[in-house]
């Protein structure tokens, strides 16, 4: 029975490569905390242990997830209802605007709340020019400044799950209700909200998990706030080298409970998502003054929390050194363009992120569409395994697997899988590769889902030999899938900066990297400049996806 | 491929031979105790069968008795776990399905919907090299063939149902394969389209004389078109044979039961001799002779077809009971008539006969009493 062996070895195959890439570096940081063979000691795991800053660290994580997730909801839920619900002018409009942070890398978020409200932003500026202090009244630091932009980014889950909730809700349910008398706030109560629930207990692990693992916003406005990410990052900047594989250790079980937690709830979230067939409710004939309510809180809502990117957007057209105390900005220019393209310093990291994301897409693409086969078609034994292989790095934070990856390629030891690629151009590649594997998978995984198997047999039946029938049945009809997954994997590449910062190169300094050192000369344009490159770049690949994804479905 | 279009369609049409069991013909395709497992489930179980070369024959059951398993073990989809495929004198139960020239029209027809009909219908030439040339005029006529002519260019998705179930039929045919699979071919039909396309569908089968295997759920497709009805349950075959023999001679209570209307009654047998069997129905107040060639012991079941029996007078020489329903059946009617042990028994009768509420007695009538050993499946 080759076909058998044959199935079955390109699984094993499968299982080693992701094997090495996703399980065994942090197999390495688990056993580096007590100190790695040969010399096993407890020593880093019992300082841990009595240090009080760590344990404020983990709880501060925790904190602010749990924080972050109930501000989100707050937020994003009411948005949720108010775009599905209710017709007011620009629903559409506004809609769209306030999905944008989905988009938007972590970074570039971060850079425009501080554009707009740090000590020296657009409303300091401007509260300082009405009152005459010499400086803001205010910090934009600590956990509350942490939680505000955790918040105003992360309340897009929420947002975009209870969208799709609702629209997922068969609406002869509120009816059935509301002849059986209910009112709307009953119906809201008794009948919606307990049907949507799966989708936002999901959402809520989806922020728990990412404010986890946040990165940017702790690191810029945290100041003395730590969290276990950066906690981990001044840890190894001391060079204490074993305490910083402790805590990792110590996020990665955190994060990896997380993620039982979502398994659990996603067979739920499923359910609901994947109702077919049902027409979504209409939006509710509400009276004027509702209708006007709803159009004014939801405008400024959205002008609210997209103010932020058009703040990056002006402040990318300051030039350097020219705003210093006036309200708006005197000068605007394109010079920090220019620089970006006709400066080649400027113009590396552009090019350097573009080709690292590139090659890492396709690579976890490539491994995607090989575990899908192998596991939705040829239905190997390991097919269950190399799913979970290739959703793990999902759910642990970025931080982690820097860390990770820096200890297990800083070393060389072929026959034990291990090669130095720390400080080489690899690094960063293959960091953004293991991050983009779950994010490929999820895209390739669906995709296979919905594509039905008879398609792929009636060609064989055909006589197509398998070449022919991946190359014309089944890739052409996965391109949605493909493009939607490639798009989203390299934005996430492209936008990285929690790995990048550190295993970053001076040869291979990312675009984040150089909005950081850019940020730190005080060039605010120029930072401003590289953000919206990003933001405008992500949501074009986006677009990009979505028109293809419309041509063929 | 001459095999494929080889003349032989007709002569085996029920209607002129009329004879159970394999027909004169050759066996063109053998299955040879075909076993299928899926896990613990046992979903085809030491399936045999013979096919001469351009019979049609279908593979009629219950849903779960591994008709469906058993088109994708021909197909090639999945391998047996036990037992061979031989067609034309060729072993293809290891082949893939690649190289097995089985032509296939899948249940939800499975058109490609990023190509056009005219890219469906090639793709099989495509797959073994045709010249375009001849592609293009291999797709005008299969295309021509259930009457598409002139579609090449349209997508697949613009057309409707019965126009996507003809494209799918023409793409399994276009590259001249040697036996046709069809998978309940019918069953996404709307009612009214489906006897039409039953006709055509069945009439361009013997036109080409291919060998045509079929699954369905549904006996009025199963003897429309086939010349031969295997009956499956639970995998494994019950009977083989023309429609007319699995009606008139079932082998098997199930066969009994499942094919055209039966009622059932529980009977105790007194005697067997000469071919038939004496048995005391409960409640009847004499024995009925019920012809039976093997011998036969132990409790009964008795399975009546409704022309079988026919309404009489009560009286206390016959079984009698109550008539409980009158459905109409165009021009006769069919009675429910309820026993004294509350069993009910189905029977043809005129219009006029009876009506509900009234007593009157059974008494047999001509063929379609089969007996069976209780508990024989």
């Amino acid at each position: 029975m080759r076909p058998v062996l044959r199935r079955e070895g390109a699984g094993l195959l499968l299982v080693l490569v992701l094997g090495w890439l996703v399980v065994y570096p942090l197999a390495m940081v688990l056993t580096e905390a007590v100190g790695g063979p040969g010399a096993w000691t407890l020593e880093a795991v019992r300082r841990f242990a009595r240090e009080g800053n760590e344990w404020r660290a983990l709880g501060a994580s925790l904190g602010l997830s749990v924080a972050s997730a109930v501000g989100a909801a707050l937020v994003g839920v009411p948005l949720g209802f108010l775009t599905a619900r209710i017709a007011f002018p620009g629903r559409r409009i506004v809609a769209t605007l306030l999905g944008l942070p989905a988009v938007l890398p972590p970074l570039v978020g971060v850079l425009a709340f501080l554009f707009l409200y740090g000590e020296t932003g657009f409303v300091a500026h401007f509260v300082e020019s009405l009152t005459g202090l010499r400086e803001a009244p205010w910090r934009l630091q600590g956990p509350g400044a942490v939680l505000l932009v955790h918040v105003a980014t992360m309340y897009v889950y929420f947002y975009l799950f209870t969208r799709a909730g609702l629209a997922g809700l068969d609406p002869s349910l509120t009816e059935a209700a509301a002849s059986l008398g209910a009112g709307r706030w009953q119906t809201l109560r008794r009948v919606t909200l307990p049907l949507l629930r799966p989708a936002l207990a999901g959402a809520g692990l989806l922020v728990f998990m990412t404010s986890l693992a946040s990165f940017s916003a702790p690191y810029l406005f945290g100041g003395a706030f730590r969290v276990m990410t950066t906690q981990i990052t001044a840890t190894k900047l001391n060079g204490d080298d074993r305490l910083a594989m402790v805590e990792t250790a110590a996020l990665l079980l955190l994060a990896l409970g997380g993620l039982l937690l979502l398994r659990k709830s996603e067979g739920r979230v499923d359910a609901v998502g994947a109702r077919k067939g049902v027409a979504p409710a209409p939006a509710a004939r509400v009276g004027l003054p509702a209708r006007l309510g709803a159009a004014a809180a939801g405008w400024a809502l959205a002008v609210v929390l997209t103010l932020p990117l058009l703040t990056l957007l002006l402040v990318s057209f300051v030039p350097r050194g020219t705003w210093t105390v006036e309200a708006l900005p005197p000068a605007y220019t394109l010079a920090n363009y220019r620089a970006m393209v006709l400066d080649p310093v400027r113009l590396k990291p552009v090019l350097t992120s573009l080709w690292m994301a590139g090659v890492a897409t396709a690579i976890a693409l490539a491994l995607a569409i090989g575990v899908a086969v192998v596991s939705r078609r040829a239905r190997a034994r390991t097919g269950g395994l190399l799913e979970w292989l290739l959703t793990l790095p999902w759910a642990v934070p970025g931080t982690v697997f820097a860390i990770a990856l820096a200890t297990t390629f800083s070393v060389n030891a072929p026959w034990a899988g291990r090669v130095v690629l720390v400080g080489t151009i690899w690094i960063l590649p293959l960091a953004y590769l293991v991050r983009n594997l779950p994010i490929a998978g999820r895209s390739v995984l669906a995709g296979f889902r919905q594509l039905d198997p008879s398609l792929e047999e009636a060609a064989a039946s055909l006589g197509a030999r398998r070449g022919r029938v991946l190359r014309r049945i089944t890739l052409p009809l996965l391109r949605p899938a493909l493009a939607a997954g490639a798009s989203l994997a390299f934005v996430t590449a492209f936008g990285d900066f929690v790995t990048s910062i550190m295993l970053y190169t001076y040869d291979t300094r990312p675009i984040s990297i150089e909005i950081l050192s850019s940020l730190r000369q005080a060039d605010l344009g120029q930072a401003a400049a590289f953000g919206v490159v990003l933001m405008l770049l992500s949501a074009g690949v986006f677009f990009l996806a979505g028109e293809g994804r419309g041509a063929t479905g | 491929m001459d095999g494929v279009l080889g003349p032989a369609g007709a002569q085996h049409r029920k209607a002129l031979t009329g004879v159970q069991g394999d027909p004169a013909g050759e066996s063109f395709l053998r299955l040879e105790e075909l076993t299928k497992r899926f896990g613990s489930h046992l979903a085809v179980d030491g399936v045999s069968l013979t096919i001469p070369r351009g019979e049609i024959t279908a593979l009629l059951g219950p849903s779960g008795s591994g008709k469906t398993t058993t088109l994708r073990l021909l197909a090639g989809f999945e391998t047996p776990d036990r037992g061979r495929i031989v067609v034309d004198g060729e072993d293809v139960t290891e082949h893939p399905a690649v190289s097995r020239r089985f032509g296939m029209v899948f249940q939800h027809y499975a058109l490609f919907p990023h190509l056009d009909v005219g890219e469906n219908v090639a793709f099989g030439l495509a797959s073994r090299g045709v010249p375009v040339a001849e592609q293009t005029r291999r797709v005008a006529e299969a295309l021509a063939s259930v009457e598409l002519a002139g579609l090449e260019r349209r997508p697949v998705t613009a057309l409707s149902g019965g126009q996507q179930q003809r494209v799918a039929v023409a793409r399994a045919l276009a590259p001249a394969p040697r036996v046709l699979l069809l998978d309940e071919p019918l069953s996404n039909l709307d009612p009214s389209l489906r006897e039409r396309t039953r006709r055509e569908l069945r009439a361009l089968i013997h036109r080409i004389g291919i060998t045509t295997i079929l699954v369905t759920h549904e006996q009025e497709e199963a003897f429309d078109l086939a010349d031969r009805v295997a009956l499956l349950q639970s995998g494994r075959l019950e009977q083989v044979g023309t429609p007319e023999a699995l009606y008139q001679s079932p082998a098997t209570a199930f066969v009994a039961g499942f094919i055209g209307r039966t009622s059932s009654l529980p009977v105790k047998l007194l005697s067997h001799d000469e071919a038939v069997a004496q048995v005391q129905l409960p409640g009847a107040p004499a024995p009925w002779a019920v012809p039976h060639p093997e011998p036969l012991t132990g409790a009964c079941r008795l399975f009546i077809r409704p022309e079988a029996l026919q309404l009489a007078p009560a009286s206390e020489a016959r079984l009698t009971g109550e008539v409980v329903e009158r459905r109409f059946l165009g021009a006769s009617r069919l009675y429910l008539v309820r026993l004294a042990n509350a069993d009910t028994l189905e029977v043809l009768g005129d219009p006029t006969e009876a009506q509900v509420g009234d007593r009157v007695g059974l008494e047999p009538t001509g063929p379609g009493l089969h007996l069976f050993a209780d508990g024989d499946r």
